[in-house]
């Protein structure tokens, strides 16, 4: 435990530089000043608070700022530290959409987008070739993800149906696999590189 | 401008775009990308409030400015219905999850290892992974004649994969080769 937490201000700072600084993903970033910098978690809390994050619903750093603040300052600190996360990249991120919105008829603007929009994609897939790097031994998984792929990607499916049609399933069978494995065994926590 | 920022879309809208967006983070799992074929299916096919070529635009601005990915949202929102449209989808797609994140941070922390847990991490990473890629074909099926586009997506997918360069750099290329109409050299 630390003996100096982070009071708000110290929060919503910290997190509005970690932010400033990520261009694609924050949470290397956050590894590093959180758990070497200023040292507020653990190695190992950093690694199962982030665990938490990931199981949550909602941007995976989002969520553990808000639960990184909570440790410290209850909701005062959450909130400042998901403001610090979003507040001045919100700002910035607006002001770059109204800048290209008010060219948006230019050629230049349009082929541009275009060439940034092909780049954007290449990294979406290059960050689930990553994920994939990091799944732990679920066999039918592989199932779920190429189905997911699939139905999302060319059939169109709607998220509510494929949460039922692959997720529901996906995780029932987990379960069940894991209680047979017995529930003594050493767990070890799955950390993806990035969120 | 004024105009720009502020379109008259009707608070109808603005109220719908807002309720759609607090359900669908809720079902986010792996962050806001995989809400991505969610959100075009609804802004682009059913609504139309979006063309194709600003869906990806949007998340290739996101992508070029620091913060979290989950700030394209912010820009759809933007170009969907303008300021109020951006304020009604961050907010919708941020809160929900932001107090789940709290309350069962609270509870959670203490055993993140439990077998429920597990079992729902564990179980949904597939399907996370998976709506990525489908991110990837939805957003590239527009550009399916293109052959440019989809080379430049290839090599972009090879570069952010095995090596370190910071994506900004690889998006400042694309705008670079895209600027110069290298990419649709017909239109």
């Amino acid at each position: 435990m630390i003996t100096n937490p982070p009071g708000v201000s110290e929060l919503y700072w910290a997190f509005t530089k970690m932010a400033a600084q990520a261009f694609g993903g924050v949470l290397p970033i956050a590894e590093r000043v959180v758990v070497v910098d200023k040292k507020w978690l653990s190695q190992k809390d950093f690694v199962e608070m982030l665990a938490v994050a990931q199981a949550i619903p909602g941007p995976n750093i989002v969520n553990l700022s808000l639960m990184l603040g909570d440790r410290f300052q209850g909701w005062r600190g959450a909130f400042a530290s998901a403001m610090g996360c979003l507040s001045i990249p919100i700002v910035l991120v607006s002001i770059l959409t109204l800048l290209f919105q008010s060219f948006s008829e230019h050629p230049v603007t349009k082929g541009a987008l275009l060439g940034m929009g092909a780049v954007s994609i290449g990294l979406v897939v290059a960050m689930g070739l990553r994920l994939i790097g990091s799944q732990s031994g679920y066999r039918i998984g592989w199932i779920a993800l190429v189905g997911t792929v699939l139905a999302v990607g060319i059939g169109g499916m709607s998220l509510p149906m494929t949460m039922l049609v692959f997720g529901v399933p996906a995780i029932a069978i987990r379960l069940w696999q894991i209680r047979g494995q017995g529930a003594g065994e050493a767990v070890k926590t799955q950390v993806s590189e990035k969120e | 401008m004024l105009s720009a920022i502020t379109p008259d879309v009707g608070w109808p809208l603005i109220i719908d775009l807002f309720l759609r967006f607090l359900l669908l983070s809720l079902l986010a799992t792996g962050g806001a990308l995989s809400l991505a074929p969610a959100m075009h299916k609804y802004l682009v096919a059913d609504k139309g409030l979006l063309t194709d070529a600003q869906f990806m635009g949007s998340i290739a601005l996101a992508q070029s400015a620091p913060g979290p990915n989950v700030l394209f949202v912010t820009v759809l929102g933007w170009q969907a219905a303008g300021f109020w449209g951006a304020v009604a989808m961050t907010v919708g797609c941020l809160m929900p999850s932001a107090i789940l994140a709290v309350y069962a941070g609270r509870k959670i922390v203490s055993n993140p290892n439990s077998y429920w847990m597990r079992g729902l991490r564990e179980g949904l990473a597939p399907i996370a992974i998976g709506l990525i890629f489908a991110t990837g074909i939805v957003l590239l099926k527009p550009w399916i004649n293109e052959w440019r586009v989809g080379l430049v997506t290839v090599v972009a997918i090879a570069i952010a994969y095995f090596s370190r360069l910071a994506p900004v750099y690889l998006i400042a290329a694309g705008a670079v080769l895209g600027g110069f109409g290298l990419l649709q050299p017909g239109s």
